[in-house]
């Protein structure tokens, strides 16, 4: 099987891992961090800015000839206030391309399934090329894809929990009817996981959390480009089918009997 | 007069414009600006003149997952 770079919305992505920017302990490390992560695509979210404490400019730490912004909606509590927070994201980034998250509830920060369809309508109309997180839901993702995304993002687990893709069985099925590329998004905390996603299917999937809060930031940043360049290899080479039996792996002849 | 900023209302002496508004409180380069609900771009702020009870967002693209 061969392994086509991933494209989206006609654009050709060199990285199969797309990287959050968020809870780093510094701009620095999350510059390093990047950097061995190997990824093109790395989120920003929207803020208001506190007047008379000028903080780190995020973007001075992202050289735009390198990464290419994908801002978020976060925050986002409805349609309207997605949309609005979209059309500051791309005066703010200077691009179209939008993670579009709809997430009213603190808890879970689970994605609101009609408002994210009724956003994405909106702002797919304006021009946006929409990656829209969402919950594992086959049918949603069918209409969120009808409706004209670029892509879409199902989760593994809530976000920033790192339990690890809970929701496999959805994504199997998203995966097979999709014709945008599926990302997976959240929940993700190990390398492991990654594997898991990319021999469900994905097409790439995004981590932030499992990054920033690792012991060794930079470290775990190479763990996940690794994971993703070993998934990558092992669909390529196309893995052996599973049996229900054994089936000896050393010759049966010969034994000192 | 009185306008909002982010939430909190703010004095200011007389109406002036957005961009010796923005200039004086030393904001980011990078920020954007909506007033009453729309989006000023960067090239047009010196052509608004911020008024009593405007209301004003001042957002910047931050980390985020």
């Amino acid at each position: 099987m061969d392994l086509k770079p991933l494209a989206i919305a006609g654009r050709e992505i060199r990285s199969r891992l797309f990287m959050g920017t968020g809870k780093f302990s510094s701009p620095a490390v999350m510059a390093r961090c990047l950097e061995a992560s190997g990824a093109e695509v790395v989120t920003v979210a929207l803020r208001r800015v506190e007047l008379g404490n000028p903080q780190d400019d995020i973007l001075s730490r992202v050289d735009r000839n390198k990464y290419l912004l994908l801002p978020n909606t976060s925050g986002a509590r409805d349609a309207a206030e997605a949309v609005r927070i979209a059309r500051l994201a791309r005066e703010a980034s200077g691009i179209n391309w939008l993670k579009l998250e709809v997430t009213p509830e603190p808890n879970y920060l689970l994605p609101d399934p009609v408002e994210t369809l009724k956003a994405a309508e909106i702002l797919v109309k304006e021009g946006f090329v929409i990656l829209p997180y969402i919950n594992a839901d086959p049918v949603l993702a069918k209409r969120l894809q009808d409706a004209g995304c670029a892509a879409v993002m199902p989760l593994g687990a809530p976000i920033g929990t790192g339990r690890g893709v809970k929701t496999a069985d959805q994504i199997r099925i998203i995966v097979e009817q999709a014709t945008v590329p599926v990302v997976v998004d959240a929940g993700l905390g190990l390398p492991s996981h990654v594997c898991q996603s990319f021999e469900l299917g994905a097409d790439a999937v995004l981590v932030n959390t499992a990054v920033a809060a690792a012991g060794d930031p930079v470290k775990m940043a190479e763990a996940f480009r690794l994971a993703v360049e070993s998934s990558a290899a092992a669909r390529m080479a196309g893995p052996m089918n599973e049996s229900g039996r054994a089936s000896a792996s050393s010759p049966l002849t010969g034994f000192l009997r | 007069m009185e306008i909002t900023v982010n939430g909190k209302s703010l004095a200011l002496e007389s109406e002036m414009p957005l961009d010796r508004f923005l200039a004086d409180r030393g904001l980011p380069e990078a920020s954007v600006v909506e007033r009453n609900g729309e989006i000023i771009q960067r090239d047009r702020r010196h052509l608004v003149t911020l008024r009593e009870g405007d209301v004003l967002e001042i957002v910047r693209l931050v980390g985020g997952g």
